[in-house]
């Protein structure tokens, strides 16, 4: 029973950070749709850019202001790639075919590996230790640190904020709008390409905040960090229907948790199989994801 | 047609497949003699590249489904060709140049019963959905063969007999090529073609919709899973790693570079995407920055890829008769 809570601790500390990411994946899909290769190295860049902050301000000490200051500095790092992208990548092909798009995000994505690879090496680099683990409960075999509390809790808020964003706010309903429909928004005067700018950038400010979530669990920083990260985030958003918030972060918590549950249980090469596994599963029974929606093709 | 007209066409055709042979062995023979080895190889995998594009350009350019998971097929081929020749049975026969070319077709047939199951859920899934679903197969065989074993796990598989050359690769490239041709020409080339320019009005005239989608996943799968083992019987060598999701990706770009549809555009964006790596080597590790750049660049120039739907004599005007 208290491995059983333990893979349940765990599976939610990662899951929040799949959430987090597959968050991004779904609100760029949502309003352009298309998958946006290219933010799982946005993802890759964030942890780069907070392991360099956090390595400046090594002498500080770890205080809460250090941990602030590299969740910030990464999140606005990433806000800054994902505008940039958007802006000389993608807003040039914003009437091509989805699938030159797509290719598009492939190259962005290559691109944004081999620089960071030509930058900084291919050798893994470790993350300081900005917050030092401690466990705040203990059971004979069940651990809960406050590093797992803290990416439970921070992706929690994360999403909630989001969710209030995109629902309650006037931005919001201009996303949703653009999303909904993107010729008519423009009509109604809506400046569809700030709003696409603005998604990006807020999709991208959550990898960011993803990214220093999993350094500081899993110290270890590299170019190709992000590639296995971004494919389990996406299939975490086409798991809870792509296009669909509650559906991202369903799908990041299923995912995370059948991860730790597979390495417990079953074998931990096993790992990345289960989560196709259980997309395929899905997708056959509901075509267009848990939280997805229809779309009847009209001829 | 007349009884002896149609004796003619297939003499000539003979011939020609004949001349083609011989030329193709005399070719292969120089450039064992002549020709650097590491151009060879180039060359070579250029043959393996054109392979896996002609067969994912059925899927992704003649029957408008989208496949991200053509590596997963390549595995499949070249993993069972591989254990034919190196595992079990792997007696004289099998390590013989005609052994291993049985092994690369039965390959191939698994491959394309891969592709049958695989294309079952393209019956209910559209567009991305449909890509990630391939992806995940592709992925997932991918991890199957990673824990098994048998054939070595993540360390790979070794010692596979080396003999697919120049001459093989590029006798079942022009058999790709054949097969693709003619496939197009044919009733139901065409609707697989017509798939691709609106679903819902080739139901309506008659086409078998869900039949044609599996046709072409299982044909596509055939041909990647040939590749699969001729890339494997001529490094020598297979590890999962080499059938992982970017190969998948590099297959949809040369598609997608080439034009989609068009059989001359998949072996030019083959060629294209085997060379262009390979030639940007005098600017050491900075070609791992030109090649996407030249990726991004072409989509936003050229979005129709090289050719476009056309095939590249069609560029030429024809002489007037």
């Amino acid at each position: 029973m208290q491995a059983f809570i333990q893979n349940l601790i765990n599976g939610l500390a990662l899951g929040g950070v799949y959430a987090l990411v597959a968050l991004g994946y779904t609100m760029v899909y949502g309003i352009l749709q298309f998958i946006n290769f290219a933010h799982s190295e946005i993802f890759m860049l964030g942890a780069f850019a907070g392991l360099f902050v956090a390595v400046a301000l090594q002498d500080v000490g770890s205080t809460p202001v250090v941990v602030t200051a590299v969740v910030f500095a990464s999140m606005a790092a990433c806000m800054a790639v994902g505008a940039l992208v958007e802006r000389l990548a993608y807003r040039p092909l914003r009437s091509a075919p989805r699938l030159n798009v797509l290719i598009t995000a492939v190259g962005v994505s290559l691109l944004l590996q081999n620089a960071a690879q030509i930058l900084w090496g291919a050798t893994p680099r470790v993350f300081p230790t900005i917050l030092e683990t401690q466990p705040l409960w203990q059971g004979t075999e069940l651990v809960l640190t406050n590093v797992q509390l803290i990416v439970i809790v921070v992706s929690a808020v994360l999403v909630f904020g989001l969710s209030i964003l995109v629902n309650r706010t006037k931005l919001g309903m201009a996303m949703r709008a653009v999303s909904f429909d993107f010729d008519v928004s423009s009509l109604m005067g809506i400046p569809t390409d700030r709003i696409i700018v603005f998604t990006f950038m807020i999709g991208c400010s959550l990898a960011g905040c993803a990214s220093i979530l999993y350094g500081i669990s899993y110290p270890k920083i590299e170019p190709m960090m992000g590639v296995v990260i971004g494919m389990k985030a996406f299939v975490a958003a086409v798991f809870g229907g792509i296009g669909s918030l509650t559906g991202a972060a369903v799908g990041g918590l299923v995912l995370g948790l059948s991860e730790s549950f597979t390495i417990y249980y079953v074998s931990s090469t096993f790992r990345d199989a289960i989560a196709f596994a259980i997309l395929i599963l899905v997708l056959l029974l509901r075509p267009s994801g848990l939280f997805g929606v229809v779309r009847k093709e009209k001829v | 047609m007349s009884a002896p007209s149609q004796n003619a066409g297939f003499l000539k055709q003979a011939t020609i497949t004949a001349v083609f042979i011989a030329v193709l062995w005399g070719v292969d023979q120089l450039l064992q003699i002549g020709l650097n080895p590491y151009y060879v190889r180039v060359v070579v995998n250029c043959g393996i590249a054109a392979i896996l594009a002609l067969s994912l350009n059925l899927i992704n350019g003649c029957a408008g489904q989208f496949s991200l998971g053509h590596a997963g097929f390549m595995a499949v081929g070249a993993y069972v060709s591989a254990t034919l020749t190196t595992v079990y049975p792997a007696g004289e026969f099998f390590q013989s140049p005609l052994g291993v070319g049985v092994a690369i077709t039965i390959g191939g047939i698994v491959a394309a019963l891969a592709g049958y199951l695989v294309g079952l859920p393209s019956l209910r899934l559209k567009g991305d959905y449909l890509a990630i679903v391939t992806l995940g197969f592709s992925e997932m065989i991918r991890v199957c063969f990673l824990n098994i074993p048998a054939v070595g796990g993540a360390r790979g598989m070794n010692g596979i007999p080396v003999h697919s050359s120049f001459f093989w690769v590029y006798l079942w490239a022009a058999l790709a090529w054949v097969f693709f041709w003619r496939l197009l020409r044919s009733g139901r080339g065409r609707a697989i073609l017509a798939l691709r320019d609106d679903e819902t009005a080739a139901e309506a005239m008659g086409v078998e919709v869900s039949h044609f989608k599996v046709v072409s996943f299982s044909l596509s799968s055939a041909f990647a899973g040939i590749a699969g083992g001729l890339f494997a019987h001529y490094q020598g060598f297979i590890d999962p790693q080499s059938f992982d999701f970017s190969r998948s990706v590099l297959v949809v770009i040369m598609v997608v570079l080439g034009g989609m549809g068009s059989l001359s555009g998949a072996v030019l964006g083959a060629v294209v995407v085997t060379v262009l790596p390979e030639s940007l080597r005098v600017f050491e590790s900075y070609r791992l920055i030109i090649f996407p750049l030249v990726l991004i660049l072409m989509m936003l120039l050229r979005p129709k890829g090289i050719l476009g739907h056309r095939e590249i004599w069609e560029f030429f005007p024809r002489r007037a008769k």
